[in-house]
């Protein structure tokens, strides 16, 4: 950034649709070279959110800069400095690997005495260099990814935006396009800004925005975030679950519930809570399991539903109705 | 860089790329490029080069020689000129308007495929892109109107150079046109079907109002009307007219055959027919970039 600011800088930001409001307001920054993870069910306003960043859409109210541009009045300006990865493929099968970069080299005025280079040296990174005689339309849903991503990176753009880069991918696939991205930030100096609804991968990022109905809901690192939520998963095999259940919410006044095959609460220092347990429990306990706070449960106790059961309400009445009935 | 101050330089091999401000010879090279993918895509794709011929040379070979038929044997004026060389201009204009509407039909292929959406976000003016198709469209559009243009000899008309020549130029202009009009309508279409529904609806009356396959004399007055108002008639009288200067026809024949475009009896130059189909060609990519600026 030309003043050492903030490769993202967000103040305010809102986008309404008619009368529906996907982003309500949103201020955050992110910090030049870090990864930046946007979390949240499908329809939170990630996408909306990304697409106001990349120009694509106009904000409704408030400000954001780009690598030190403003979106709106700053444009090309901004265009020129940061490189996209779209959730849907936006490569053209017809062509090669290489004449597909060369498209964007010359599209995005890369000078020529370099393009060469570059896009040999972009091809190298994603591992694609011995494909790129090749039609796109023979290669794999990972491969294109990667060929995407290298063409993102193509004119060295100061941020990248990935958004959802590894939805409908398999996990072996998605690791190794983390594998790139994790090269990536070594070779280049470079701030990647993502949306993700993996939480796994959110693990990855330096900090993460939960995203919730159009707002912020939470911002830290994943370890600060997990911290946060100070209670442990601890689940217990009784030989009375209703039982037990009825029990941990008398004596302790805690909510255990059923999940998976086991009564399932969360306490303060579950570690230390388990001889308690044991000692004052009158079910027997079969087998007892402690476990630190996932992203999973940062997410639950932000916005009360785990990320699926989000995703489901935002987009599936139904399939929540089944679940319920089946429970 | 706060997080990386200490880093090291660039490691060795890393290319840097600074892009440049945007310029007027940044938006030639983005007119350039994508002209050169319309060619690539229109090699690639064989199966559509070939297509493409079967629909004139039906025309040319299978109506042509019907009708020829028809009017031997009645009494008509056809005398020493074969009816296929009356409609060889008509069935290169038609070949070129087919070849030029799927040319510009596939920004509506693009933006379902995503990759319209690469060309929209790059920090390059829309009317770079916009133009960048129209020429790549009328240039593939030409190409498959010169394969028709080979076939002159089937339809007795003389392979002379100046005249080849002078009907490639005169398809590179209709064609030009025509892609503007494609893109004009492909800026707001969304699907593949609805444009090839919408084209097919468009493209047919045009073909038979441009006196593509009858001369446009002696015509009923609200048919006469109708093709005046038809700007492929513009398009396609050019190439007749150029197709007759080089053969050696009665004047009977010409007058029947050839007689030009009238406006209530003013016989229209040439030269205006040619600035119309021009005209309208720049009208068409005007409005088709300001449709495609708008979309922001």
């Amino acid at each position: 950034m030309p003043d050492g600011g903030d490769a993202v800088e967000v103040d305010g930001l809102t986008k309404r649709f008619g009368d529906a409001e996907a982003v309500r307001g949103i201020e955050f920054s992110v910090r030049p070279g870090e990864v930046f993870g946007f979390l949240g069910p499908n329809g939170a306003g990630k996408s909306t959110t990304i697409n106001m960043l990349c120009t694509l859409l106009r904000p409704s109210g408030g400000t954001a800069r780009v690598a030190g541009h403003d979106v709106v009045a700053e444009r090309d300006t901004v265009r020129r400095n940061i490189g996209l990865v779209f959730q849907d493929t936006t490569l053209d099968g017809y062509l090669t690997g290489e004449q597909n970069l060369r498209f964007h080299a010359e599209l995005y005025g890369v000078p020529r005495s370099v393009t060469t280079d570059r896009i040999g040296q972009v091809l190298e990174m994603v591992g694609l260099w011995d494909r790129r005689r090749d039609r796109v339309q023979t290669f794999s849903g990972g491969m294109k990814r990667r060929l995407e991503i290298a063409r993102g990176l193509l004119h060295s753009p100061r941020v990248l935006f990935l958004d959802e880069p590894t939805v409908g991918l398999d996990p072996q696939t998605r690791a190794s396009i983390w594998e790139y991205i994790r090269q990536l930030r070594e070779a280049e100096e470079i701030t990647i800004f993502m949306t993700t609804h993996y939480m796994d991968e959110a693990e990855y990022c330096d900090r993460i925005a939960i995203m919730d109905s159009g707002r912020i809901v939470a911002l830290d690192t994943p370890e600060a975030l997990k911290a946060g939520v100070g209670e442990d998963r601890v689940r217990i095999q009784t030989a009375d679950d209703r039982a037990a259940i009825a029990e941990i919410a008398d004596r302790f006044g805690l909510e255990a519930v059923m999940s998976e095959g086991a009564v399932t609460f969360r306490v303060v220092a579950g570690e230390a809570f388990v001889p308690r347990l044991f000692a004052e429990l009158g079910v027997p306990i079969r087998s007892v399991s402690v476990a630190r706070p996932s992203l999973d449960d940062v997410f639950m106790s932000f916005t009360g539903s785990t990320i699926r059961d989000a995703e489901a309400g935002a987009g599936d009445h139904m399939r929540v109705m089944m679940r319920a009935m089946r429970r | 860089m706060t997080t990386r101050t200490s880093a090291p330089a660039p490691a060795a091999g890393v290319v840097r790329v600074s892009v440049p401000e945007r310029s007027v010879r940044h938006d030639l090279r983005a007119v350039r490029i994508v002209l050169h993918r319309e060619l690539i895509r229109f090699w690639r794709d064989k199966v559509r080069l070939v297509s493409g011929l079967v629909q004139p040379v039906l025309w040319l070979l299978v109506m042509g020689t019907g009708l020829s038929n028809l009017m031997a044997s009645g009494s008509g004026p056809a005398g020493d000129i074969d009816l296929k060389t009356f409609i060889f201009p008509g069935v290169c204009a038609m070949s070129v308007m087919f070849t030029a509407m799927f040319s510009a039909g596939s920004i509506v292929w693009d933006r379902e495929f995503g990759f319209l959406r690469e060309m929209l976000v790059a920090p390059v003016s829309r009317s770079a892109i916009v133009i960048g198709k129209c020429i790549g469209g009328a240039f593939v559009a030409t190409v498959q109107g010169t394969v028709i243009v080979l076939l002159a000899g089937l339809a007795g008309v003389p392979y002379d150079p100046l005249l080849l020549l002078e009907l490639v130029g005169l398809m590179f202009l209709g064609a030009f046109a025509l892609t503007g009009f494609g893109v004009m309508m492909a800026a707001r279409i969304r699907s593949m079907q609805s444009f090839f529904g919408l084209m097919q609806m468009a493209m047919m009356p045009m073909m038979f109002l441009s006196g593509a396959l009858y001369p446009l004399n002696g015509l009923p007055t609200w048919l006469s009307v109708l093709t005046r108002f038809n700007p492929l008639t513009y398009a396609v009288d050019p190439l007749r007219q150029a197709v007759f200067r080089h053969l050696d026809a009665s004047p009977a024949l010409e007058r029947t055959f050839n007689p030009g475009v009238t406006w209530n009896g003013w016989v229209v130059p040439v030269w205006l027919e040619v600035v119309i189909v021009v005209l309208m060609g720049v009208g068409l990519m005007g409005v088709a970039i300001l449709e495609f600026r708008r979309a922001d």
